[in-house]
């Protein structure tokens, strides 16, 4: 015991032991039952191996392929509104104009959406976005000269509503990690540019942009992730799992469907692969990308 | 304290308005106005959905969920009735909150002390397979939890654990992001602290609980908010595990309460807003921590 506790050989894989067992039980042992149950009919906790059928069911599966647009749209757009917006407010956050206290109060109330959670911003955006003629996004409507919008019950129009959340939510989010970054640019660039002559604008794109590379690269993919993987905004902007004509289902909320709400375990599973697949797809290649692995390993 | 110092401290390099050589056609001060109305502008927008809950709550629940939420209030209408329910009759609520209060401070606590315990490993000792399981820790990190909950939430079924605070704790106690986070700050740390442990004869483990973590204490204090922030707000895996209603957390219970058939109006809105106020509060008090800890993810060291 008294060796075990002062061995610098065993410490640290003594350290490192709780991460490795959660990884076991939590990460490793689920994701592989998972992947036997993608291959199996599940029924009453016995599977039965049906080789690749669920597969072939999801292909052919044209709820999953809405889904999955879904997803994929919402995720595009999500990174065209959030990627740029932040970068722009974060700029002028970091110009050398401007009053500092205003700029606090900005920081500050463009902070406090991300501190609520998915539960509260959903009801809140529910009751904005409602049908009557009097609810706040029907006034704003009306003002801009078109009438009062039944939001929820519109493809289009519901989706303008869900992404209103995430850009409520994620803009001083996003903003704060561009900030960050754009502080940690040596001021002496700018000075070097400024004595030969360079404008604001100049410096942002020949400047500001190509040094804040690592930081875009981050935040376009926790993004992507936090896209593909949307769900909770839907089920409490509809007040559930059903939107009308599934116009707000995602893959993750059809995977909640068949796996938590019908108990189609095998089918779910399945769903749940092909997305996992996606994701560490993307995973690897943003890690290469920013030369993560090079560094730790070197 | 550092309270407040983030706003009420001028940035460097940075002074009021006008005091920037001007160039361009409109002036410094100019610039500086349309500026800072352009930001108070985005950032009053980005306050109406809080404010307006905050007005919801001295409105009747059943006319906001029917009619919605409107800039035409009239004053008229408005009534602490909401507020003499909440603190007269408020069914379960305060059980929820109690519960979400103890489960986050449980869950922080746990996540703190697993995660720099693991991060330590990481940034002061040479093993072999140190570079493997780092990348393993980054890769883990950035996957979204929505696609282990399946999977996790078969396996804990089979285990029993359904419906258990344990399982709502257990899976996240060594946390990748917390772990990354520490381990960058233990980078930091010189490492003759543990050379002059390892002299008087403390254990490795005496060295980081009496000598490392003590120093810690602002990558705690980070840590501490960020994840209370998370756990607070929990709501996607209590939602799969928690089945009695006596263990329901505030975002659980406050789910509960948006049905078609609900009769509970009154509560939701006026609950939903006080289940912000100790985030709120905790966020005017630690600013710094807040965004520190949040954008700690984008940090490479």
């Amino acid at each position: 015991m008294r060796q075990l506790l002062y061995s610098k050989r065993l410490a640290p894989y003594l350290f490192i032991l709780p991460f490795l067992v959660t990884l076991a039980v939590f990460w490793v042992v689920p994701l592989s039952r998972s992947f036997v149950m993608s291959t199996q009919e599940v029924l009453y906790g016995q599977g039965t191996f049906i080789g690749l059928a669920n597969y072939e069911r999801l292909w052919g599966d044209r709820i999953f392929w809405q889904a999955l647009f879904n997803s994929v749209r919402y995720m595009v757009l999500t990174l065209v509104l959030l990627v740029p917006i932040p970068l722009v407010l974060a700029a002028l956050v970091n110009s050398s104009i401007g009053s500092a206290r205003i700029k606090g109060f900005f920081k500050a109330s463009m902070f406090v959406p991300a501190l609520t959670s998915v539960v509260v911003a959903g009801i809140v955006f529910r009751l904005i976005f409602a049908e009557s003629d009097s609810a706040m996004m029907n006034q704003v409507a009306e003002f801009f000269g078109f009438g009062p919008v039944r939001w929820l019950r519109g493809d289009i129009t519901g989706l303008v509503a869900l992404l209103a959340i995430a850009l409520w939510r994620w803009t001083g989010v996003n903003m704060m990690y561009f900030l960050a970054g754009m502080q940690a640019i040596p001021s002496e660039y700018y000075e070097a540019a400024s004595i030969d002559g360079a404008g604001k604008v100049r410096q942002f794109f020949h400047i500001t942009l190509p040094n804040l590379r690592p930081t875009i690269v981050y935040v376009v993919t926790i993004s992507v992730y936090g896209g593909l993987a949307m769900f909770l905004e839907s089920f409490m902007l509809y007040a559930g799992n059903n939107s009308p004509n599934n116009q707000g289902l995602t893959v993750v909320g059809y995977l909640y469907r068949k796996g938590i709400e019908e108990n189609d375990l095998g089918f779910a599973s399945a769903v749940g692969v092909v997305l996992l697949l996606l994701v560490m797809a993307i995973n690897i290649s943003y890690l290469t990308a920013s030369g993560t692995f090079k560094k730790e390993a070197a | 304290m550092a309270v407040q110092q983030t706003t009420a401290r001028p940035a460097p390099g940075r002074t009021g308005p006008g005091r920037e050589p001007g160039r361009r056609s409109i002036g410094p001060t100019a610039a500086g106005w349309i500026q800072s109305a352009f930001l108070v502008v985005i950032a009053l927008i980005a306050l109406v959905p809080i404010l307006a809950i905050f007005v919801g709550t001295f409105q009747d629940g059943n006319e906001l969920i029917r009619r919605g939420m409107t800039f035409a209030v009239d004053p008229t209408s408005l009534s602490l009735d909401n507020y003499v329910l909440l603190f007269t009759d408020s069914g379960p609520y305060f059980r929820w909150f109690g519960n979400t209060l103890l489960l986050t401070v449980a869950q922080v606590a746990g996540t703190l002390l697993v995660s720099a315990f693991v991060a330590y490993g990481f940034a002061m000792y040479e093993f072999r397979t140190k570079t493997l399981w780092f990348i393993v820790v980054l890769l883990v990190m950035t996957v979204p939890f929505e696609m282990l909950m399946l999977p996790l939430y078969v396996q804990v079924n089979d285990m029993g654990l359904a419906d258990t605070y344990a399982v709502i704790v257990l899976p996240f106690l060594a946390a990748p992001v917390t772990i990354f986070f520490f381990r960058q700050y233990f980078l930091g740390i010189p490492k003759e602290i543990l050379e002059a442990g390892r002299v008087d004869g403390v254990s490795e483990f005496g060295i980081f609980f009496r000598l490392v973590l003590p120093i810690a204490k602002p990558a705690l204090a980070a840590m501490a908010i960020l994840n209370g922030m998370i756990c607070w707000n929990n709501f996607l895996w209590p939602l799969l595990v928690l089945r009695s209603p006596e263990k329901f957390t505030l975002p659980i219970g406050l789910n509960t309460l948006l049905t078609p058939y609900g009769n509970n109006y009154e509560l939701l809105i006026i609950g939903a807003f006080f289940s912000l106020i100790p985030v709120l509060i905790l966020f005017l008090a630690f600013q710094r921590f807040f965004i520190e800890g949040i954008t700690a993810g984008a940090v490479k060291g």
